[in-house]
């Protein structure tokens, strides 16, 4: 049952080193100021789920939170790599590091198959692709019906699940519209689940078909208003275009990668601390 | 090369975007294949249907999106489905009738590598990943590849094939059992590549103004086939320009002023 606490008790209470944990969010909703909790709290060896690993992510596995990542497409989008994901992969900086590689399709099938409590996902996918020979939970199976072969994977299901949502309501029921992803799916195939929000309202007043996590799908709701920047929030700001390019210098060099996450996550005390930081520091770089 | 009165990239972009029509239905990557996309909505077929993996379904932005989840792209569609109902319902089902991609490597059966250049444990280049395009590639209708033409990008060989073309070329794709036609053109900033009917080898069949045979030889790391009837591209018209243009300035505006 939800309960409305502070982002840094949710972390502390609902992610344990070594659990599986996806911070999920297409493009838009990404939950930035729940990563910047883990990396706070010095999370470790946890395995991160995501089909769409961006900045948050690249933060992550640089400051050595995450043993093994499961993807399907991984980048800065609109701008190039994720420069700490590709140290971590070649060179295992700062921590041992591994990868387990799928599609989009194998991911989004694989999380409504752990939402809905069945062992496994099964597709029409991956004929002549590659991707099944370096991925061993990617196998085929013959249809019991018409013989046809399909492909097979285990589902996800994950210690704790983390998503940005609009709002919530005072007792926790939770609300969301736009591009929602895969984070129904994600929270529904958890054991535990944190959903960061814009704003805690009386009343959610949501059309019957609006995307509503009740509350007692989700452990804990935090009010983090602008938590998703600098990704966006739909109908609360935009995304913020600069960051994601202001992103690469930073994430090309292992020490200025560091400094960076010093100044502005380890030695801040929340995202609103975080804000004020990065603020600071605009305003020098502008004058 | 004398000027055209037009860049190679452009002549790329609308010889792909004269390839969709009204009744496309077209699942759209992010890039090229958008930028292709939205000017074939905003010149000759105003009702072809956009759809983007993150979940809108008919959008009709009026910049283009810099991120494929991006907020124009769900406020203008008909609707926003959640991620695995678009690949389940939508692409798997069968109703794209196109799926239009890029790709970082290319090879002569129209295989594409967008995973890794090099060893996939020691990899040189690590690329992005697979995203839809495994799925995109097996199950739409026909499949539309857009990508610059050069011998790093078009190679004998591929180090990873993430997403299939026609495998090893014939009927390889058929036996395989894929549902989709597989790439019907390959479109260059050269010209114009489709599958050979029998062998299933790309074979340069359009050269646009002002590129050569040579040069197209040249750009590809294989013998490339050259068509007996090797056509010249329509260059680009006046008014598909415009809209081209128009469109990139309005995108070049609407992101600068958070860049």
């Amino acid at each position: 049952m939800a309960k409305i606490i502070s982002l840094r008790e949710a972390v502390a209470d609902l992610v344990r080193d070594g659990d599986h944990v996806a911070l999920e969010g297409f493009t838009h909703l990404i939950p930035h100021a729940a990563g910047h909790e883990i990396i706070r709290q010095g999370k470790k060896d946890l395995t991160l789920y995501r089909m769409t690993p961006d900045l948050v992510y690249d933060q992550l596995i640089g400051m050595g939170c995450a043993s093994k990542l499961v993807f399907s497409w991984g980048g800065n989008p609109g701008v190039g790599s994720l420069h700490r994901f590709r140290d971590a992969v070649q060179n295992n900086w700062p921590v041992p590091f591994e990868i387990q590689e799928h599609s989009h399709a194998d991911m989004a099938n694989s999380y409504v198959a752990g939402a809905s409590n069945l062992p496994f996902a099964i597709m029409r996918g991956y004929v002549g692709s590659d991707l099944p020979k370096y991925n061993d939970r990617i196998r085929f199976i013959d249809c019991p019906f018409t013989g046809e072969k399909l492909a097979a994977m285990p589902s996800i299901r994950l210690d704790t699940a983390i998503i940005h949502a609009q709002k919530a309501d005072r007792r926790g029921n939770v609300l969301m519209w736009g591009i929602v992803g895969v984070q129904k799916e994600a929270v529904l195939s958890a054991k535990r689940a944190i959903v960061t929000v814009e704003e805690i309202v009386d009343d959610l007043q949501p059309s019957p078909n609006a995307v509503i996590l009740p509350r007692w799908v989700v452990d804990a709701v935090c009010p983090v208003p602008g938590g998703a920047a600098p990704s966006y929030a739909q109908d609360y700001y935009e995304r913020d275009n600069s960051f994601y390019q202001r992103w690469d210098p930073i994430a090309r060099d292992r020490d200025a990668f560091s400094a960076w996450m010093k100044a502005h996550i380890l030695d801040t005390d929340d995202f609103a601390d975080f804000k004020r930081s990065l603020g600071r520091e605009l305003e020098a770089v502008n004058g | 090369m004398a000027d055209l009165g037009f860049s190679a990239t452009e002549m790329m972009t609308v010889a792909a975007s004269r390839l969709l029509g009204n009744d496309s239905v077209c699942f759209v990557g992010i890039g090229l294949p958008s930028t292709a996309a939205n000017l074939a909505r905003l010149s000759h077929a105003p009702d072809v249907t956009l759809i983007y993996e993150s979940g809108p379904i008919g959008a009709k932005p009026d910049v283009l999106p810099l991120s494929i989840g991006d907020g124009n792209l769900s406020l203008t569609a008909d609707t926003v489905v959640s991620t695995p109902e678009i690949f389940r319902y939508w692409l798997q089902g069968g109703r794209i009738t196109t799926g239009f991609l890029g790709a970082a490597q290319i090879d002569r059966f129209a295989n594409i590598n967008t995973t890794v250049i090099g060893d996939y444990a020691h990899p040189k280049v690590r690329l992005p990943g697979a995203g839809g395009a495994p799925e995109i590639a097996s199950l739409a209708g026909e499949v539309l590849i857009i990508l610059k033409q050069s011998p790093r990008a078009f190679v004998e060989r591929l180090d990873f094939i993430t997403s299939a073309g026609f495998l090893d070329g014939g009927d390889a794709r058929e036996r395989a059992g894929l549902p989709g036609k597989g790439p019907t053109s390959v479109i260059t900033d050269l010209g114009i590549l489709r599958p050979d009917t029998e062998s299933r080898e790309l074979t340069l069949v359009s050269l646009h103004p002002g590129a050569t045979v040579e040069q197209a030889v040249e750009a590809t790391g294989w013998p490339l086939k050259i068509a007996a009837d090797l056509a010249t591209t329509e260059p680009p018209k006046a008014d598909e320009l415009a809209v081209l243009r128009d469109l990139e300035a309005r995108t070049a505006r609407a992101h600068a002023g958070a860049a």
